[in-house]
Parts: structure tokens; sequence; C-alpha cells
């Protein structure tokens, strides 16, 4: 049988729908772990992008942070944490957070600090202030590489997070981790095309979201260059 | 069953717990992301000699190879062997860090290697008869005797052990008085179980406990390989009760205690010699013979804890080990 007969016949069957190993169950814990890491990774590196950006400096930081994110092993961080935390049930959160943070913020701050300066030249001329500057001129202008990062971020985290299940707990990564373990391929299988329909799901999420936030203006101009 | 083979042990500093800590996922990431854990180790593979031209064909004048599969506590126990024939004067080549089972064993079958330390209950399971129910140590060894192919035979084994165990803190076994998994009986409904994922469904995981021993466990908790996942939540007191591997080094280190499995829940796993039967004389038979009398689980989890956690060298602890027992 090929890997799509294993992974769909463990999808449909029923006894994959309800209980505490349910797919349900497991897909609603996944999305918990990626929405809080992502929403702690949009705080920090959302702000800090927007401010180098706007002025123009950090670029160093940013470079040096992307690449960090990069090499970092994002298991062995999970057990270097799990371990020093002396086993913090939370210890999945910081792996995660790092991983989500670079791509959010090099879009950021580049989407920024590519606005033509031409623009905030003129926003200045009319009076804007540097708060005004950012906030409507800025913002709207990198809104389509500011959405690029987040779908990165979104794609890497939902991706990842299955690392979660290294260390006990939930998430769609149980199905991969005991499934290997247990020599039950079609669990792993099954489980793997959970996630990457999840991630197929969040890249359709973010199509829908450039149409409904990207100005007008911007759209073709963002189409060309995603 | 578990493959020896793939084993990682993490290796932590001895003093300061942060340091310690952090060395122990360290070792951790390093035997995820690689998958020889032990290709460090290769030091000793040249410490012998030959006066053969081929080192890989064995003869019958005392000339013999000893081999070793690619983790610490194998090449050690080989060290040990090497160390224990030159002393009766016999040539000997080791060929150390080889592979796993499944590597090595072909090898051995036609002679290349003469003489490797095996463990008799994973020997049987993985390479001579996989649908075996062998258990007790006997059970496994007439087993083996009557299974192996004709070229090879086991030695004595040893009375020292590697292989799960039912593992509690110091701090629980005094509570609660347990010495034996069957004292776990009026307490195991209040325990969480922890172990790798496939405990909770193998026939010497969760199950067996029940059928065996009649425990129900409150809850199981998946974890990994009595690696830093499982030590960690043993500690913290995530688990109450983990699966730890009994030459675990920080059984010793952080005081935890392996319970007694009287009714053979988890199969033998004994060090035992697995020989090249032609490759080997009367004299060699005795002294490997000799060091098997004298190898326990105690003696073997402190030198794996000298060579894992102190950094001492492969051959510092075969030949302090063979000295203490006398055979040096």
């Amino acid at each position: 049988m090929s890997y799509f007969q294993i992974a769909w016949q463990w999808l449909t069957s029923a006894q994959q729908w309800h209980g505490s190993d349910g797919i349900p169950v497991r897909l609603v814990q996944h999305l918990q772990y990626t929405g809080i890491a992502l929403g702690i990774a949009l705080l920090i590196a959302l702000p800090a992008g927007l401010a180098m950006g706007h002025l123009r400096r950090g670029g160093f930081v940013v470079v040096s942070v992307a690449n960090f994110g990069r090499a970092l092993p994002t298991l062995g961080l999970l057990v270097l944490i799990f371990v020093l935390t002396s086993g913090s049930p939370a210890s999945w959160l910081v792996p995660l957070v790092a991983l989500a943070i670079p791509p959010i913020l090099v879009n950021t701050y580049e989407g920024v600090l590519g606005v033509d300066p031409d623009l905030t030249d003129a926003a200045r001329g009319m009076g804007m202030t540097e708060w005004q500057v950012l906030r409507k001129v800025e913002i709207p202008v990198a809104t389509p590489l500011l959405l690029l990062g987040l779908r990165i971020s979104a794609i890497q985290v939902v991706a990842t997070a299955t690392i979660a299940a290294y260390i006990g707990l939930g998430g769609l990564g149980r199905y991969i981790i005991d499934g290997l373990a247990r020599d039950e391929y079609n669990v792993v299988a099954g489980g793997a095309a959970v996630i990457v329909l999840l991630a197929l799901a969040i890249q359709a999420l973010f199509t829908l979201l450039r149409w409904i936030i990207v100005p007008v203006g911007l759209r073709r101009q963002a189409q060309t260059s995603q | 069953m578990r493959n020896n083979s793939s084993r990682c042990v993490p290796a932590p500093a001895p003093k300061r717990t942060a340091i310690r800590t952090a060395t122990v996922a360290v070792a951790a990431l390093a035997c995820l992301t690689a998958a020889a854990c032990s290709s460090s180790s290769s030091s000793t593979s040249s410490s012998s000699s030959s006066s053969s031209s081929n080192p890989l064909v064995p003869s019958a004048t005392g000339s013999v190879v000893v081999g070793s599969a690619n983790f610490p506590e194998n090449e050690l126990i080989a060290q040990i062997y090497v160390d224990a024939l030159q002393g009766k004067g016999i040539k000997v080549t080791s060929k150390f860090n080889i592979g796993a089972r499944e590597v090595y064993y072909p090898e051995i079958e036609k002679g290349a290697i003469t003489i490797i330390p095996e463990y008799n209950g994973a020997l049987l399971t993985t390479s001579v008869d996989p649908s075996t129910t062998a258990a007790s140590t006997a059970a496994v060894n007439s087993e083996l005797n009557a299974k192996l192919p004709a070229t090879l035979e086991i030695l004595n084994s040893a009375p020292a052990q590697d292989k799960d165990s039912i593992t509690v803190t110091q701090a629980t076994a005094t509570k609660d008085h347990l010495t034996s998994i069957s004292d776990l009986a009026p307490v195991a409904k209040d325990f969480v179980i922890g172990g790798p994922s496939e405990f909770l469904t193998r026939a010497d995981g969760v199950p067996g406990l029940k059928k065996i021993y009649g425990l129900t466990f409150k809850s199981f908790q998946p974890l990994d390989e009595s690696g830093p996942i499982t030590i960690t939540s043993l500690q913290g007191g995530k688990v109450q009760v983990a699966d730890v591997f009994t030459t675990t080094p920080q059984i010793i280190t952080d005081h935890f205690v392996s319970l007694a499995d009287p009714k053979n829940l988890f199969a033998a796993q004994n060090v035992t010699p697995l020989v090249y039967k032609k490759g080997v004389n009367s004299t060699i038979v005795s002294t490997l013979n000799a060091v098997s009398a004298v190898l326990t689980t105690d003696a073997l989890l402190q030198m794996d804890k000298a060579l894992i956690i102190d950094h001492a060298s492969y051959t510092e602890v075969a030949s302090g080990f063979l000295s203490q027992e006398g055979l040096k």
C-alpha cells in the first residue's frame, strides 16, 4: 500500500476522531502551541522591526538575529530548556518563539526600510508626526512584507510544534513520535498528513488575509513581488 | 526489545548542577543529531597489536580479534576482554566500535571477529530467534545454546545486566519501602509511570506490568529512551516511576533505585561473550569466564559512570577493574 493509502485509511477511520488521543484534541493542542508561540514572537519582533525600520538603524541586529535563529537547533534547544528548568511543561515555548521571531523581524524591518523615501518625505512635508508617518504611510506600504514574514513564521511553527511531543506533551507530534516508537507507520503517515494539511490551510488563510488587508493600490505590486 | 546500539548516554560534568544539566542536554543534542553516539570513543581501537599478517583471519594459535558494538559500555567490556587476554599472553587485535548488531553479527559468524561482548537477551531476539519468549538468564542461554549457528557459541554469562528497569527516586523508595516491582502494588494507582512511547503498548511495558505484577498505574507519560527527558522528569517528580536502563550512570549521580524484577518482566540481558568457536582455545575460554564471574551490574554501572561522567579512559577503567578483581 502506498503512503497516501495508509495515511488515508488511518485518517478516515472513525476511532481517530474522538477521545483524548483523537485528531480534534491533538489538533486543538497543536494550534494552541502554534498560536501562543506566534503571538509572543509577534509581540517581540513586530515592534522591534517597525522601530528599527523606521529609524533606519539596527540592520546588523536584524541580520544577526535572523542568522542566529536559522542556526539554532530546535530540538536541542528544547531538551536544553527542559533539563535546565527541571522539566517545565512550558519548555516547548522557547524554541518555537525563537524559530518564529526571525522571519517576522527581518520582513518587518525590510518592509519598513524599503518604503520609498519620497513618500515619507512627502508625509513629513504635510506635517505628519513620526508616529503618523509610521502608522499611516510605512505600515500600510509594508503590509505585504509584514504578512509574508508572519506567514513564513506560522508555517514553520505549525510544522515544528510537533517537537512538543518529544518532551511528553500533546499536539499532532504525538502521532509521529508514538507511531515511530511503536512501528505503527500508518499513524506516522496519517499524523504527518494532518500537519501538511494544516500548513496548507495556513497558507490559504494568509492568501485570503492578503486580499483583505493589503491596500488596493499595493496589491498588484505585492503579487509580483511574492 | 531495545537495540543496545541505539543508546545515547548523556555525559554530564560532575559538580555544579546548572553546568551539569546543561551538559546533559548538550550531550543529548549531540546524540540526537548524530547517529554515531560513541564516535568519540574510537581512541582505543589501535591499542593492541598482532603478529598475524592479516588481523581479520583468526588462527588457532592464540591470536584473536576482539570486536565491540558502537556504544561506550560495549567498547569498555571489549577493552576488559582485551586486557584480560593480553594478561594471559594471548595476542589480541582490537576492532572496536564496529556498529550495530546487524553489522557485526555476520562478521563474527564468519570468523572475521573472534570475540564480542554480547547481551544474551538482545542477541537472541535480534539475531537468533525473534519469536522467543525466554525471559530468565537460564532460559535465554539454553535457547542460545540450541539455536546459535554452528560456528558460534556463548561462554558463561556475567551477572551484569544492561536492560530496562522500573526505577524510582531514592526518596520514593524510602518513603514507600520499595525494593522490588511487586512492592509497588499499594501505591501504583497514585503513580504516573514514564517511559519511551512504545512502553505503553509493548508486551514488556505497561501491559506486562499489569499482567505479570497486577499493577495498574495512574497514567502513562511518554518520555525518551532512558535519556535526559526521562531523567529530568523522574528527578522533578513529573513521573514517580520510569523505565530506566540499569547501567544509566544517572542512577548513581541522581540517586535513583532500580527495582528488582523477580518475575522477569524484562528478559535477561546478561553480558555474555559471543565467540567464534574455532578461534578460541581453553585459555581464552577460562580467561573470559573468569571475567564474567566477577562482572556485576553494579560494577558495570560504576565503570559506565567513570567513563561517561568522569571522562576516564577506556584502558584506565578496564585495567582498574581487572586489578581490583585480582585478574591482573
